[in-house]
């Protein structure tokens, strides 16, 4: 079911936000953006156009340099973070690796426990429990990198190019059941791709970046009902779209 | 609910496995027999040599020679053994937790870490040797001497192997953790100190060997006398006294505790390792 637009209740407000690293990269300049609660939206550009540190800023991992972020989450766990490798702990089972942010915010163990169960059955990996990343696919690696990162029932989901490295099969399949599990629990989505393709699948607005300095250029809405399928996927509205945001990227490129 | 399942060419690839006998590959036996039979080989050119050139055994003994002494005088060697075997063992047990210690010290704070490293190194560099008739000096009981220069020597692989190791964290788990705001104690106990394991174990493996050698060297700088002495003591008896079989049966002594304690050693590692650190993969999964 596809979840109703809720009045435009900004999740996330980013004010003329600039950042400049320490050894003078200019990464983002001067980016306005409000990102509605419930919403599925994609930052799309080439490699360099900062949509990751933008993404690293709305995580609270680096401050902006000049300009304001504003959040609605207060406390740890409001937001999850899904990297680009993933990032789980070899050590741990399964089970322990999507235990470990209620773990960290002192929730009991045998509670703990319960909740990664269903976070990892969730995500279609029940009955993996007890095994180890290493022992894992790829594709299997992310599912509980996804389970983790929604352990907390986070308002806010963060994505930096989650399926980038997986083979075009098992990325369909996760971008599918990644809708799933956002229908279901209604989380907003910020999705870090260079993938036009993948960007329209998912999102429900598309903002397209631009490189050196790093900016916001375009900002595009996919008009498509949720569920989406395979029927989307081969429609020519989906193809249109595709064009769409192909030619708003080409000028992005094009200074 | 929108169930999601997980596709089957998704799941786990069950790797070939290789045919066994006796419960091991063709690879595990090859790894036993061939270093095997190099040693009966050798042994037996050696026992040929000695018998064949009639060398008398105060000059060297044959194989079959050492082993009888070893046997004869198993009485008052095994008590030797026993005693380099605690001096050795008290060694190690105490650089690994001093050097554990330290290492999680230097890992709280750069300063101090910069402060401190060089003298570890200083401790490292300057040879045993020449430190321990100092530490004769100034410590009475003799025992002891032996332990701090065993641990001396055993302390410094596990310093720097566990300081490496708690500053290897991943890059992206470490964000993580800052994420859900884990607090230095959680960082340190769920990241940084299962990251260090591996490079723990493997400066545990390299001081069990040094541990010896450091109670072995300190002996013979030492000199302990009478019955309570080690093994390094039992070889510079024999030597005075010309005995040569029972000075090769304690260094064969000295070399098989050695062999065992690397072997235990890489056994704890092995086990604590073999669900997640590649070190532990067994070859024939590779």
């Amino acid at each position: 079911m596809p979840p109703e637009v809720p009045a435009a209740r900004p999740v996330v407000a980013l004010e003329g936000v600039t950042k400049r690293y320490a050894n003078g990269t200019l990464a983002v300049r001067g980016v306005d953006l409000a990102i509605d609660q419930g919403d599925f939206v994609s930052l799309l550009g080439p490699s360099g156009c900062g949509k990751s540190t933008v993404l690293r800023m709305v995580a609270g991992l680096i401050s902006p340099t000049t300009g304001r972020i504003a959040l609605a989450g207060e406390s740890a766990g409001d937001i999850g973070f899904v990297f680009q490798e993933p990032t789980l702990m070899p050590w741990g089972t399964t089970l322990k690796n999507v235990m470990l942010p209620l773990r960290l915010a002192g929730m009991a163990r045998s509670e703990a426990e319960a909740r990664a169960a269903a976070a990892l059955a969730s995500v279609g990996l029940a009955g993996f429990e007890q095994s180890y990343p290493r022992g894992l696919s790829g594709g299997m690696k992310m599912r509980v990198s996804i389970a983790r990162a929604l352990v907390t029932k986070p308002r806010l989901l963060l994505m930096d190019e989650p399926f980038a490295a997986l083979d075009e099969i098992t990325r369909h399949r996760l971008n599918n059941d990644l809708l799933s599990l956002w229908e279901d629990e209604r989380f907003t989505a910020i999705f870090v791709t260079h993938s036009v393709f993948e960007s329209v699948y998912l999102s429900r607005r598309i903002i397209v970046m631009a490189a050196r300095p790093g900016r916001v250029v375009e900002d595009l809405a996919v008009e498509a009902p949720y569920p989406r399928g395979e029927e989307f996927r081969t429609s020519s509205d989906y193809a249109s779209h595709c064009r769409d945001i192909s030619h708003a990227l080409t000028r992005a490129m094009t200074p | 609910m929108t169930d999601v399942k997980l596709a089957a060419d998704e799941t786990i690839v069950e790797e070939n496995r290789d045919p066994t006998w006796l419960g091991l590959t063709l690879d595990g036996w090859v790894r036993i027999l061939a270093p095997t039979i190099i040693g009966i080989i050798a042994l037996g050119a050696w026992e040929w040599t000695v018998r064949a050139n009639a060398i008398p055994p105060y000059i060297l003994p044959g194989p079959i020679l050492v082993a009888q002494t070893l046997v004869r005088d198993w009485h008052s060697l095994s008590i030797s053994l026993i005693i380099t075997l605690q001096i050795t063992f008290a060694a190690l047990f105490m650089a690994a937790v001093l050097g554990l210690a330290i290492a999680v010290l230097f890992a709280q704070s750069r300063a101090v870490e910069l402060s401190l490293f060089p003298y570890a190194v200083i401790l490292q560099v300057t040879p045993i040797v020449a430190i321990a008739p100092l530490i004769i000096i100034y410590v009475d009981d003799v025992r002891l001497v032996l332990l701090i220069c065993a641990w001396i020597v055993a302390f410094f692989p596990i310093l720097s192997n566990t300081t490496l190791g708690l500053n290897s964290a991943d890059q992206n788990l470490t964000d993580l953790f800052r994420m859900y705001r884990a607090n230095r104690w959680q960082v340190l106990m769920r990241l940084r100190l299962p990251t260090a394991m591996p490079y723990f174990l493997a400066g545990l493996r390299i001081s069990g060997g040094l541990a010896l050698i450091g109670a072995i060297v300190a002996e013979f700088v030492a000199g302990t006398g009478g019955r309570a002495s080690g093994l390094a003591y039992r070889i510079l008896e024999a030597g005075f006294n010309l005995q040569i079989p029972r000075m090769f049966a304690a260094l064969v002594l000295i070399s098989l505790t050695g062999i065992a304690i690397f072997g235990v050693l890489s056994l704890i590692s092995h086990l604590a390792l073999r669900h997640w650190h590649e070190s532990a993969i067994s070859r024939d999964r590779r």
